[in-house]
């Protein structure tokens, strides 16, 4: 038994996926033109005391990023349409390797997505201490793992016609809510909310790259509240998805 | 690594909730394939559907065996059981003395299930090299896909196949792992005669490596060639299983229908070429092993039989002939306390 044959695979018919690239990859980059590069000399964005192209590239690195682990649901869905789940089942592919190539090909995704709005983001003038980098990026790839295991666990529940309008919609809504579009201010109703979705902590995590501070001590335990919990959902959803479809 | 075993064992049992004993007393009694007393229940708008009625079949190891049956008999909805794909309500599936999991596991179980596509951006070759992968003793792509006649588009992508040569590749990723048993759920539908043709000489030519291979159908004549024995289903039960000779001798006939009151049946059923025959009123219908014979020796026999009609009994027809008791639809005895 070879799974890195077997990953190697999966990542590379991702990586074929043409229209996949430009909807995951293309979007948050030309939103991100659309916004930041009209606006580039905005250096106090809402008062926020941080440059407009700054605060769009952690806003849309969250967002796209988001986007990139919740489509592997738009795959899975797609894969479970054509009987293919079903193929996989009668193989001795286990479900710990299943659950890591699926992983794997949306960390894939999102590292793309991390790496194209950074250098988007250079190209309108963003600077950031080397360590700020670092740090931001560590910190996103923990916060997306909650939606890794959402992404898996869609997929396994929802049919291919109906997950684009469902994954689309909810990321956004997630992403605003996570105030990646714009300050959703330090208190209120609203903040409160936010504060218990993976999606406001992975913004925060990128706009560690602005402040060099990584999470408080609920940060964490909110991402690995949710962590857990997808992650059982996913397994569950994965395990009793043995049907015709 | 007993303890990992054992992990797995009891994971096994847990999930498939029938395993347990069954599977370890299967483990000493045999080396084959063993469905004994499997049922199977659907809840639809109009109540419960019994998809599959305490069927026993017991298939030895290098057997090719055909399910024979109309759509709705319930093969496919055996084979999903077989291959460990859906839990039955009761009785329990041992294959080589292994739970369907375990085997499935082993490496031991290739199928084909009736409805799938291929997943894309993958080159055929691309795709057979990722499935061989998983198993733990697979076949050489080369081989697979000499075997398979599928040298020539190996570098295709497989979006790009026709339906004939998706069923092929199909094919191709249910042999690569060289498994022991081979599984076919209706695998020529999407295929034209010539495919069909070449299909069945790739699924012999595996068959005589002494593998066993179980394959459902809804044609007679695919039975017919391609099987040792053919196992006929009709409303989830089982209701022959015999060599094909005989399978075809008793429902791929013609039928005879004739006004004939004054005729006995028994007599009916003796003439030359007669199977087996049935009265409706004052008329008469014989299911025919061969109908020329039939027509022949009937009309020597009797001359007043008038309203003559020869008809091709569809295999459905000859279904209902052969299960045309009574209480067909009603629920099964067997399943009653």
């Amino acid at each position: 038994m070879n799974n890195v044959v077997y990953i190697r695979y999966e990542l590379l018919r991702a990586l074929r996926n043409r229209r996949f690239f430009f909807f995951s990859l293309g979007f948050p980059l030309l939103f991100y033109f659309a916004i930041a590069s009209p606006n580039r000399h905005v250096t106090n964005f809402d008062r926020s005391g941080i440059s407009l192209p700054l605060y769009y590239m952690v806003g849309l690195t969250s967002f796209g990023t988001m986007v990139a682990m919740i489509s592997t649901g738009t795959r899975i869905a797609a894969e479970r349409q054509v009987g293919w789940t079903r193929q996989l089942r009668i193989t001795p592919l286990t479900t710990r390797a299943y659950f890591r190539a699926k992983v794997l090909t949306a960390y894939m995704m999102s590292g793309l997505t991390i790496v194209l709005l950074a250098l988007a983001g250079t190209s309108l003038g963003v600077r950031l201490p080397a360590g700020h980098w670092i740090a931001m990026v560590a910190l996103i790839l923990i916060a997306l793992l909650p939606f890794a295991a959402l992404g898996i666990m869609l997929g396994h529940l929802i049919n291919v016609d109906s997950i684009g309008p469902f994954t689309g919609g909810g990321a956004s809504l997630l992403a605003f809510l996570g105030g990646a579009w714009f300050p959703l201010g330090h208190h209120g109703f609203l903040h409160d909310l936010a504060q218990l979705l993976p999606s406001y902590w992975l913004v925060q995590a990128a706009h560690t790259g602005l402040t060099g501070h990584g999470w408080p001590a609920r940060g964490w335990i909110v991402i690995a509240v949710w962590a857990t919990v997808l992650t059982a959902g996913a397994l569950w959803a994965f395990r009793r998805d043995t049907k015709r479809v | 690594m007993i303890a990992r075993e054992a992990v797995s064992w009891l994971r096994t049992a847990a999930s498939s909730g029938y395993a347990g004993p069954v599977a370890s007393e299967e483990l000493s009694a045999s080396a084959g394939i063993r469905l004994e007393g499997l049922s199977k229940s659907f809840r639809s708008p109009e109540g419960a559907v019994l998809a599959v009625r305490d069927i026993d079949v017991s298939i030895e190891r290098g057997e090719t065996v055909a399910l024979l049956g109309p759509n709705g008999a319930g093969k496919s909805t055996t084979i999903d059981m077989l291959l460990g794909l859906l839990p039955p309500d009761s009785g329990g599936v041992s294959l080589f003395g292994r739970s369907p999991r375990q085997a499935v596991d082993a490496g031991l179980i290739g199928a084909m299930l009736q409805t799938g596509a291929l997943i894309q951006y993958l080159s055929v070759r691309e795709l057979l090299t990722m499935m061989a992968a998983i198993y733990p003793a697979p076949l050489g792509v080369d081989e697979v896909l000499e075997r398979t006649g599928l040298g020539a588009i190996a570098a295709r992508r497989t979006q790009k196949l026709s339906g004939g040569e998706t069923q092929r590749v199909r094919f191709a990723l249910a042999i690569v792992s060289d498994p022991d048993l081979l599984v076919l759920d209706e695998p020529t539908v999407a295929m034209d005669v010539e495919s069909r043709h070449e299909f069945w000489n790739s699924m012999r030519a595996f068959a005589a490596r002494g593998k066993t291979v179980v394959f459902a159908t809804h044609y007679l004549e695919e039975a017919d060639q391609n099987a040792d024995r053919v196992v006929l289903m009709a409303h989830g039960r089982i209701v022959a299983d015999g060599p094909p000779t005989e399978i075809k001798a008793r429902v791929g006939s013609r039928t005879i229908r004739a006004t004939l009151p004054e005729a006995d049946l028994g007599e009916l059923a003796g003439l030359e070429g007669v199977a087996s025959a049935d009265r409706h009123g004052e008329g008469v219908l014989l299911v025919c092993s061969d109908s020329d014979q039939a027509i022949r020796a009937l009309l020597e026999r009797f001359p007043t039989a008038r309203d003559i009609e020869i008809a091709g009994a569809g295999l459905e027809d000859a279904f209902l002939a052969l299960t045309a008791d009574p209480d067909a639809d009603a629920p099964d005895a067997a399943l009653a306390p």
